[in-house]
């Protein structure tokens, strides 16, 4: 088991891949950091214009350290379902079936070989989202709040949620092998069906509950703090509640996984 | 000597719908030979090699890399180093970072990765990424990570492939060296030329099934003499055939005679007084009994299933 980790650890690192994401991960965060930190810190006018709530003070400041998750998330989920995807794109599979053939071991491999990848992107992304943030909140708003308790458990929630991302990618990767259609179902599932559903879902009474279920619903109830819990769109679950929701989706795509992709011959 | 378990094939059947790809098939590969795993396309070699190394689910049979199946095994490319058709690469990574993933498994460090790459001749393109490789240098690559864990036996599906003749010669050396060595070399191939000088048995395959299995000398013993025979008097020739017991058989302008050299059947012409315009030796060599087999599909010793 150890050897068939450090060989998945080695295999994310040894291509340019996943730094270049990290990359482009952190300069998206920051951005996104600095530009909504400044809204936010200017918000008056909001208040004015339309009906949403006004964030002050460390309200805004978790809100904009929270998008790791809320933006930042579809990074760790396509660096996951990739450490997979390759695998098959390029018939690498046969190579790392005959040196593991214990198809269990090495499902269990590569799941916690994103753990540190995730981790990384976690820690990478908490940084860049305060690098953007903190200035903006600080000169223009209420504060930066870097010390207040409820920033730092945003912002090591961020850390967490970020690898529980990565593992849901390499789970789903496992069950939709195909590269480019992975990443199509990822993007257009979080960044148009998801946010959708969640709005639909919450204009309906009877379905209110469920859109809190959906995988994005739960990483905001995980991280406690949200750009669109606070657009009050749902009621989110409780914290320990999204986290299990998450491990849920991650178990469930990694067994289902195991008993298709994995069973399959290779060729 | 190193000593290196068989490997074996035991009623191994596969069927992809109504194709029945490896059709009850038996077999042992010894230790201490190269054994020539041979067929035209689509013989079945390939999905005999998945199945023996675990890759594939047989529909009934079973293999065995010594004592139990490869996956059984708990280090297995310990014990079997393999290089299939189908393995492919990450182009990204280079050719070091290829067996860096793949040397954990195996127990092989850095400088047996270096070593390998100094082995089959890439050592100047270890940093390279495999993508700019040529066909030959992602083939050496793939025998590299086969030899990673120094593997006792060694399973290779077409290993000639893209490789240039200096490359085939080199292959053919190593495997014998292996082979001498005590290990157990399998290679598969669809040309018995291309391995006929390397391996010491042969395995022939057709539609899944196999035709012959036996020493590459007995395989040899299979060749017959012929004599092609252009005369004016055609019927005189066939009458002396008929006389001696040789079997002839219209062909082109004349016959061939099978079973008798050129000479001996000029000598009896002569003495017999036949005039003939065209004499030429028309044997059958090694390549031609493979040909043979594999168009047939039956073993020409007449035992199908093969000499073992
Ligand atoms: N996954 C598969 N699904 C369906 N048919 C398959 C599959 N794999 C192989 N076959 C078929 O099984 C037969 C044997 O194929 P195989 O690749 O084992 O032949 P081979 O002897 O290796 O040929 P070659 O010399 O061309 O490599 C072929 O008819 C092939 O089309
Ligand atoms: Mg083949």
């Amino acid at each position: 088991m150890r050897a068939a980790l450090r060989s998945e650890v080695r295999k994310l690192l040894s291509t340019r891949l996943w730094w270049v994401l990290l990359l482009a991960m952190a300069g998206y965060l920051a951005f996104i950091g600095a530009t909504l930190g400044l809204a936010l810190a200017l918000g008056g006018d909001v208040e004015e214009s339309g009906g949403a709530p006004v964030l002050g003070g460390v309200d805004a400041a978790t809100t904009v350290y929270s998008l790791v998750s809320a933006i930042g998330y579809v990074f760790p989920l396509v660096v996951g379902s990739l450490a997979v995807t390759t695998e098959f794109r390029h018939h690498t599979i046969t190579q790392t079936l005959l040196a593991e053939p214990r198809r269990g071991v090495l499902l269990a491999a590569k799941l916690l070989a994103t753990v540190p990848v995730g981790l990384a992107y976690g820690v990478v992304g908490a940084l860049a989202i305060v690098l953007g943030g903190a200035p903006a909140l600080a000169i223009a708003g209420d504060g930066a709040f870097l010390t207040d308790g409820d920033v730092v458990q945003v912002l090591l929630l961020d850390v967490l949620v970020t690898v529980l991302w990565a593992l849901l990618g390499a789970a789903f990767g496992l069950l939709v092998t195909q590269q480019v259609a992975a990443i199509v179902v990822i993007l257009a599932f979080t960044q148009f069906v998801e946010p959708v559903a969640r709005l639909a879902l919450g204009a309906v009474d009877a379905l209110a509950g469920v859109g809190a279920f959906l995988p994005g619903a739960a990483a905001d109830a995980l991280i406690g703090a949200s750009f669109f819990g606070e657009l009050g769109s749902a009621d989110l679950l409780p914290r320990w509640a999204g986290a299990l929701v998450l491990l849920a989706y991650i178990g469930t795509f990694a067994t289902v996984g195991r008993l298709t992709t994995l069973r399959r011959d290779v060729a | 000597m190193i000593a290196a378990p068989s490997l074996g094939v035991d009623g191994l059947t596969k069927t992809f719908g109504p194709l029945r790809a490896v059709d009850d098939l038996t077999f042992e590969v010894r230790p201490g030979a190269v054994t020539g795993f041979l067929g035209p396309n689509g013989a079945g070699k390939t999905t005999t090699l998945r199945m023996l190394l675990g890759l594939a689910t047989p529909t009934s049979g079973s293999t065995r890399v010594g004592d139990r199946p490869y996956a059984a095994h708990p280090q297995p490319a310990r014990v079997v180093g393999a290089a299939l058709e189908a393995t492919g690469f990450h182009p990204g990574r280079t050719g070091l970072g290829h067996l860096q993933v793949y040397a954990p498994q195996v127990g092989a460090d850095l400088d047996r990765c270096h070593e390998l790459l100094d082995t089959v001749g890439l050592s100047a393109a270890a940093g390279r990424r495999v993508g700019q490789y040529s066909m030959g240098m992602r083939q050496r690559l793939g025998l590299a990570t086969a030899l990673l864990g120094d593997p006792p036996c060694l399973v290779l599906d077409e290993p000639t492939n893209g490789l240039d003749p200096e490359g085939i010669r080199w292959l053919r050396t190593l495997l014998r060296g292996f082979a001498a060595e005590g290990r157990t070399v399998l290679v598969s191939s669809h040309l018995l030329g291309e391995v006929q000088n390397t391996v010491d048995d042969v395995v022939v395959i057709v539609r899944g099934r196999l035709v012959h299995a036996s020493s590459l000398a007995d395989l040899a013993a299979l060749a017959e003499p012929g004599a092609y025979v252009v005369s004016p008097t055609a019927g005189a020739v066939a009458d002396l055939a008929r006389r001696q017991g040789w079997p002839v058989r219209a062909h082109e302008r004349g016959l061939v005679v099978d079973g008798v050299t050129a000479d001996v059947v000029g000598t009896a012409a002569h003495r017999d007084g036949v005039e003939l315009h065209e004499l030429t030796p028309r044997g059958t060599d090694l390549e031609d009994v493979f040909l043979r087999l594999t168009a047939t599909g039956h073993d020409l010793a007449g035992t199908p299933g093969g000499a073992r």
